[in-house]
């Protein structure tokens, strides 16, 4: 377990050396690129920040009223047989949709239960390997202007359910 | 694009709001409601600075690995692995370039980056399909492996999750870097296994 958490402090470290260190035998003006990057990333947030202020106020209030306790409170009785804990039920059936509204319900994870806690551990691991399966595939299909998805979502689902499971098998190591 | 997605948010946030203050007029909690949403919308300005220093630092440094030409070097090594996930594309189909971007930019975290390329793999793929049967609005066998791939979502480094954690307080928020590289890996192969099997079918 020691080794595992060792290698998750090692990886951004080594990428960083890594990319750095090839920019500089490719002879490319790394510090210029860098910021170039670093400005493009300062404009991906400004864009983003009304949409989160937005969802956040949405979760704000359904958390003040209760009834995220109360849905909760009532899918965990069920959950709880298999080991997973109600609480994730909201944001996983969200994340399925729109990832800016899972990111809502993730902070308010985050904040009620902790980052570090059992609950803040599967919901940071589930939401690192889950996408928006119905907003993705209605986006792309409607690219391809396909009606007929096929096997696609059965095989979405079963990718986000492995990794949901893995998320818990994994968190619970920490 | 953004067409569908603004809709989904449409109906997701109107309800979340309607919901909230009718549900919370039933309980009595209805008092509440104006400090959560002031509180609400001070925290989510707080989050975005901290977000700014993180997304700024993770794209600086994906400029660099781009700009030194990282990308295309990967894309090259990618060719025999799309070979085995579409056995039927042909070797120099225009779609083998835009589902290589496509991937590599995932897993990079490069959401900006993948979504455009996956967008026209899917226009490609379309544009095949037709040659192949004439028939429109069914997706192909490559469509859905391509799907389901992107939707398994491989990345290794989830930038933004760290910031969030780092934001509310974590003692380690890159300690789960390790775990989920794991589960991404799980949902891609588990993904992997299903279509290959459907795939053999046809």
């Amino acid at each position: 377990m020691r080794l595992f958490l060792f290698c998750s402090d090692m990886i951004i470290p080594v990428i960083i050396l890594g990319i750095v260190c090839y920019g500089v035998t490719q002879h490319v003006d790394v510090y210029e690129s860098f910021i170039k990057g670093a400005n493009s990333g300062f404009q991906t947030v400004i864009k983003i920040m009304p949409t989160m202020l937005a969802l956040m106020i949405a979760v704000g209030i359904l958390r003040a009223s209760g009834l995220l306790e109360a849905i909760g409170m009532r899918i965990g009785s069920m959950t709880d047989h298999i080991g997973f804990p109600g609480e994730l039920v909201p944001l996983t059936v969200v994340k399925m949709f729109s990832s800016s509204a899972a990111t809502g319900l993730l902070l308010d994870l985050y904040k009620e239960y902790g980052t570090d806690s059992r609950i803040g551990l599967i919901a940071s691991i589930s939401m690192a390997c889950t996408e928006t399966i119905f907003y993705t595939m209605s986006v792309y299909f409607m690219t391809a202007k396909v009606r007929k998805s096929r096997y696609t979502l059965p095989g979405a689902l079963i990718a986000t359910f492995a990794g949901i499971a893995a998320s818990v098998v994994l968190a619970g190591m920490f | 694009m953004n067409k569908t997605g603004d809709e989904m948010l449409n109906i997701l946030w109107s309800s979340m709001i309607i919901a909230g203050i009718l549900y919370s007029v039933v309980t009595g909690n209805v008092s509440d409601i104006s400090n959560a949403a002031l509180d609400s919308s001070k925290e989510a300005v707080t989050l975005c600075i901290t977000m700014l220093g993180v997304m700024a630092f993770w794209c600086g440094l994906m400029q660099i690995a781009e700009d030194a030409g990282l990308v295309e070097k990967m894309s090259g090594k990618m060719q025999p692995v799309i070979h085995f996930l579409f056995p039927q594309l042909p070797k120099n189909h225009p779609a083998n370039k835009h589902i290589t971007t496509n991937i590599i930019a995932n897993i990079l975290g490069l959401g900006w980056a993948a979504t455009p390329a996956g967008l026209q793999a899917m226009e490609e793929l379309a544009k095949l399909e037709e040659s192949r049967r004439s028939l429109k609005g069914i997706a192909s066998n490559e469509m859905c492996n391509f799907l389901i791939l992107n939707i398994s979502s491989l990345q290794l480094i989830p930038v933004n999750v760290i910031a969030y954690r780092s934001q509310y307080g974590s003692v380690n928020p890159a300690s789960i870097v390790g775990a989920g590289i794991i589960a991404t890996s799980i949902s891609t192969l588990a993904g992997i296994v299903y279509f290959k099997i459907m795939d053999r079918k046809r």
